[in-house]
């Protein structure tokens, strides 16, 4: 007969065994993709001017790295895409909650909303850098604009989905409107506004490169269209892995504070 | 003379294509004390009465009045506990206790101590800091009863508030909310389809009809059965007397379709 200790720690010894064949797979799918791609390169199995090769996207990224270039485009990229995503985020709250507060508001902007929401934002990309000039303002709005209308109406519908039976009990106590969104709806709805975090960081690195390939003189987006034009695409490889590299980061980041935010609010 | 008093009250849902009648000239009135039951099935404007008296909605017609003024007038007077206890996930027990006073901006350390001693006296003791999903369903009944009470309501309005527990837990919290209710000596209105229940707690029983909701019948609860826990009265001979009769008086309405 086992013991319950015995059992448990079997069932740990289990859980283990999972989780470092699951991390053997990762490992080897990112080995062989940079293995396959170097050695396709060597043998000429595809063009190495155009898809170039890991050793030299290597080489590459550590001199841009050693003479500091890389460093200035990057930190201006990810300036502008934590801003983008921090303004998108807040500003589709804010717009959500005014929406919520005034229903006749609300009614009025739905037809606008549903089609700032179906357009394209990067569309409107030369009409903003017309407006704003060719800069850091134009290419924050972009990452702002791209997530701005989807964090509205996500919010919004959330905001409309809280029980109303909460209200009701708040309202027994002669509660206010604005006392309801304050006590209930608006903690209600924290878990969404949190899972829109997530999205918004995909959607402001969207919004950013674009700015960046039409207008800047700086940033990761610029690096990739200046790497086309003199076709060195062993920049614009270099480009692509740094963009990988930093939203993987944000992403992992924004999860952490996700679980964080969960535990002290919910 | 009068505590709580509706005089010819109706209301209508209004949609877009239709409207329907859910209440039809409603009149009755409360005593000082007194412990109302309406019992009826479900669809019979049961709840909407409730929201009216709570003064979250608004009556199509007719007028709700407490101690003769209008009840939109008085402030902080009824108190409202749902089928659920709808306690805050996101707030700890005494927080959601502290609700109402909060809402009014009356938040004291004497009634922080108040609702410690109000949720020692419902048999819960050392939870004030938990949160509710830590709370077993009779204990969030209980929470959510004592965060009624803490407002001092004049009137205090159940919607059904046992149905969604065990039958044993809902035994004893019909108990304890009887004896509670004695104690503080409040007026109060319960909704139910239970008959069981309506005799076992009330002093008076209307029943009432659907599709437009309107009062079929009144019963008054013997002297007897009014002054014994509801548990005590369950045993009571006189309590299958009045059980049979309101039986026959659904059953009539009804039309004894299910047979």
């Amino acid at each position: 007969m086992k013991s319950d200790k015995q059992l448990y720690d079997n069932y740990l010894k289990k859980l283990k065994k999972e989780r470092k064949i699951v991390l053997t797979w990762q490992v080897i799918i990112l080995a062989v993709f940079f293995v396959l791609w170097e050695v396709a390169s060597r043998f000429y199995w595809i063009d190495p001017l155009l898809f170039s090769s890991p050793t030299k996207v290597s080489i590459s990224v550590v001199e841009r790295f050693s003479n500091g270039s890389m460093f200035t485009h990057l930190s201006v990229t990810l300036f502008e895409t934590i801003l983008g995503f921090i303004i998108g985020t807040i500003g589709g709250v804010v717009l959500a909650t005014l929406l919520w507060s005034f229903t006749r508001f609300s009614k009025v902007m739905d037809p606008y909303l549903v089609v700032l929401n179906a357009m394209p934002k990067v569309a409107l990309g030369p009409i903003i850098i017309v407006a704003l000039g060719p800069g850091y303002m134009a290419i924050i709005m972009m990452g702002f604009l791209v997530s701005v209308i989807i964090t509205t109406l996500t919010v919004y519908s959330a905001f409309n989905e809280v029980d109303p039976n909460y209200s009701k009990v708040l309202k027994s106590f002669g509660a206010t409107r604005w006392q309801c969104f304050k006590e209930a709806v608006f903690p209600a709805t924290m878990p969404t506004m949190i899972s829109t975090l997530k999205v918004n960081v995909g959607l402001s690195w969207v919004g950013v490169i674009v700015g960046e390939y039409l207008v800047s003189k700086q940033g990761l987006g610029y690096l990739i269209i200046y790497g086309f034009q003199v076709f060195d695409f062993t920049l614009v490889m270099s480009s692509l892995v740094m963009i990988a590299i930093l939203a993987a980061i944000m992403y992992k980041l924004v999860e952490k504070l996700e679980s964080w935010l969960i535990k002290h609010t919910v | 003379m009068s505590f709580l008093t509706l005089e010819h009250v109706s209301h209508h849902y209004f949609s877009k294509t239709d409207y329907t009648k859910a209440l039809d000239d409603i009149s009755f009135s409360l005593k000082e004390g007194e412990f109302v039951a309406l019992l009826g099935p479900s669809g019979c404007g049961k709840s909407t009465i409730l929201s009216i008296i709570a003064g979250i909605m608004k009556q199509t017609v007719g007028n709700v009045l407490l101690e003769k003024k209008p009840i939109d007038e008085s402030e902080l007077a009824i108190g409202y506990m749902l089928q659920q206890d709808y306690l805050f996930p996101w707030k700890t027990i005494i927080d959601n206790v502290l609700l109402g006073p909060k809402i009014n901006n009356k938040s004291t350390d004497e009634l922080r101590n108040n609702a410690i001693k109000m949720l020692q006296e419902v048999g819960l003791s050392n939870v004030q800091d938990s949160y509710p999903s830590s709370l077993s369903g009779g204990m969030r009944q209980r929470v959510a009863l004592v965060r009624t009470l803490i407002n001092d309501p004049k009137v205090l309005l159940l919607d059904e508030p046992f149905s969604a527990l065990d039958y044993q837990t809902k035994l004893k919290l019909e108990d304890l909310v009887g004896k509670l209710l004695k104690n503080y000596h409040k007026t109060a209105i319960l909704v139910t389809h239970d008959i069981g229940e309506a005799i076992a707690m009330s002093d008076r029983i209307l029943v009432m009809n659907a599709n437009p909701g309107s009062i079929a019948k009144t019963f008054e609860v013997p002297i007897e059965l009014r002054q014994s826990l509801p548990l005590t009265v369950r045993k009571h001979p006189k309590y299958q007397v009045l059980f049979d009769k309101i039986w026959e008086e659904l059953d009539k309405r009804e039309g004894g379709d299910i047979r």
